[in-house]
């Protein structure tokens, strides 16, 4: 059964290997860096059985490492290296396969799709060849090994070739490969620590009093800082729903439930699209896409997140309050 | 009320916007927020070692990287070039808003992992963008290609977004449905994802018309550079 730990021990294998290389170029700090991290997901799994049992320090050694991958990250300064292959290279070899480049690539998104509608079905020897748990995760890392051979086929490469080439990509994108997990462990340690109840209990001194439009206003726009703040629209929707929609909107002004949690949610979303917190959609591809400017999607993106929000809630006073 | 821990998210701020190295931010802000709550040191030093294992599932994309990688060293983002300059008809709003639209109706169907920024932005979308600017403008410079590839990802993001929403069994609908039912209000999934769709709608078309309106501004730069040479 093939389960998403396999792919976190696929991960973590690829980590090493980029580990090795830089160790072997002696880049030191960029060694240490993967080769933290790998061991963090090669013991992820082992750290959660821990606590569960009630044993944190696993746990606790997991959360030093990760000081340490912070202590060891501006270290690491963005090095592009250089293409394996000069530009001509390339091109001639893009005439020569042609239209057969394009079959890999697609077939990760074409895996991952017929694994996310048919997963469930497939059995193998009476046993779910899926399991359960993030079972078009799963397809998407098959997907990769699956594209992985066919690119080497397609190519007429060694597998290890595309070992190197990936890590090329990995050390180019570097420490901001991180900062979505970095970011939604920042989220947990803040809930943790109160800070969503002390956002929410100061929102509450500024409550707007007596006018539906000023309070739905506030609570729209409290969506967007909110969520540019903690970088998740769903950490913030608990906190102004509970502060601002519930008891006002709802229960004195009387607004339709359905219509403003789908569109206090939207609204939220366009704060996503502003936020380097929300470091998985706006700072990673920046560096994937090897942009000079980190913030360059935010800016390309910052105006039609403006007119979708004004767009948002204009619908929502039309139709909250009928 | 502990407003200490507060101290966290200035931290947050202030340091992306002087642009120290994030991920350091990103961790000094944690553990403040932590020890200023009052958290003893060990059971913080767990508490993030459990979150970040906890989110490993983010990391999923490098596992695209070797081959990405390797289709790149052979040729593909030069093929898609090549390829975008021979399609007649093709033009970069027709490319970005096509994607857009396809992207958009694969999020509202619950598809959203299909595509993404390693799995089709950097090495499809983007290069077919850049060739099909290049088509409109041929001296194309280093900070505009930079700009379509920036247009591009903006493009994935906001189809992706808004049309999750609309989709009935995902994270979004779900939270909202389990809060109303927290405190007594039953809805159906259905109810919540009907509202998503006119700005699923608003978004579509925003994010067209902006990215017609990118087109034009390289049509008319074309157009000043070049003096009509007919007639």
């Amino acid at each position: 059964m093939l389960r998403i730990e396999y792919a976190y021990w696929l991960i973590a294998a690829f980590l090493l290997y980029t580990a090795w290389r830089n160790a072997r170029e002696r880049e030191m700090s960029r060694a240490a860096f993967w080769a933290v991290l790998g061991l963090l997901f090669a013991g992820g799994d082992a750290v959660l059985a821990a606590q569960k049992a009630g044993n944190t320090l696993p746990a606790q050694l997991a959360g030093s490492a990760v000081i340490v991958l912070a202590l060891l990250a501006p270290r690491l300064r963005r090095r592009a290296h250089p293409e394996t292959a000069s530009a001509s290279d390339r091109l001639a070899s893009a005439l020569r396969l042609g239209h057969k480049l394009f079959v890999p690539a697609l077939l990760i998104p074409l895996v991952t799709l017929l694994v996310a509608l048919f997963g469930a079905h497939l059995v193998l020897g009476g046993h779910a060849l899926f399991a359960k748990p993030q079972m078009t995760l799963t397809g998407l890392a098959l997907a990769c090994v699956v594209a992985l051979t066919a690119a080497a086929r397609v190519a007429r490469a060694p597998l290890h070739q595309g070992l190197s080439e990936g890590r090329r990509l990995l050390d180019a994108i570097g420490w901001a490969a991180l900062l979505p997990l970095l970011l939604a462990a920042l989220g947990e340690v803040f809930t943790q620590s109160g800070v969503g109840a002390a956002i929410a209990s100061l929102a509450e001194t500024i409550l707007p009093e007596g006018n539906a439009f000023m309070c739905l206003l506030v609570f729209s726009l409290g969506m967007v800082l909110f969520t540019v703040i903690m970088g998740n629209a769903f950490a913030a929707f608990p906190v102004m729903m509970a502060g601002i929609g519930l008891p006002l909107l709802v229960q004195r002004y009387g607004a339709n439930p359905a219509v403003l949690g789908s569109m206090g949610m939207l609204c939220g979303y366009c704060g996503t699209l502003l936020t380097p917190m929300a470091a998985d959609y706006n700072l990673v591809p920046a560096a994937l896409l090897e942009l000079r400017n980190p913030y360059g999607v935010i800016r390309a993106q910052a105006w039609s997140a403006f007119a979708i929000f004004v767009a948002t809630f204009i619908t929502m006073w039309l139709l909250v309050f009928r | 009320m502990n407003y200490w821990p507060l101290l966290g998210v200035a931290v947050i701020v202030i340091g992306f916007v002087l642009r120290f190295n994030a991920v350091l931010v990103v961790v000094g802000a944690a553990l403040l927020s932590g020890l200023l709550a009052g958290l003893h040191l060990g059971d913080l030093l767990a508490l993030l070692g459990k979150s970040f294992v906890s989110a490993r599932m983010l990391l999923l994309f490098v596992l695209t990287l070797p081959a990405i990688g390797l289709l790149e060293h052979a040729g593909l983002r030069e093929h898609a070039q090549q390829w975008m300059g021979r399609l007649r008809g093709m033009t970069l709003a027709r490319l970005l808003i096509g994607y857009l639209l396809v992207r958009e109706l694969l999020a509202m169907v619950g598809l959203t992992g299909v595509a993404g920024h390693p799995q089709t932005v950097r090495p499809l979308l983007a290069p077919m963008g850049e060739a099909a600017a290049e088509k409109i403008l041929p001296e194309l410079t280093e900070h505009d290609r930079e700009e379509v590839r920036a247009v591009a990802a903006a493009t994935d993001n906001i189809g992706r977004f808004f049309g999750e929403d609309v989709f009935i069994a995902l994270g979004a609908v779900l939270l909202i449905q389990g809060f109303y039912a927290q405190h007594g209000i039953d809805l159906t999934p259905l109810s919540i994802a009907l509202w998503a769709l006119p700005t699923a709608i608003a978004a579509f078309v925003i994010q067209s018309v902006r990215i017609w309106l990118f087109q034009r501004r390289l049509q008319r730069r074309a157009q000043s550079s070049q003096p009509v040479r007919e007639a």
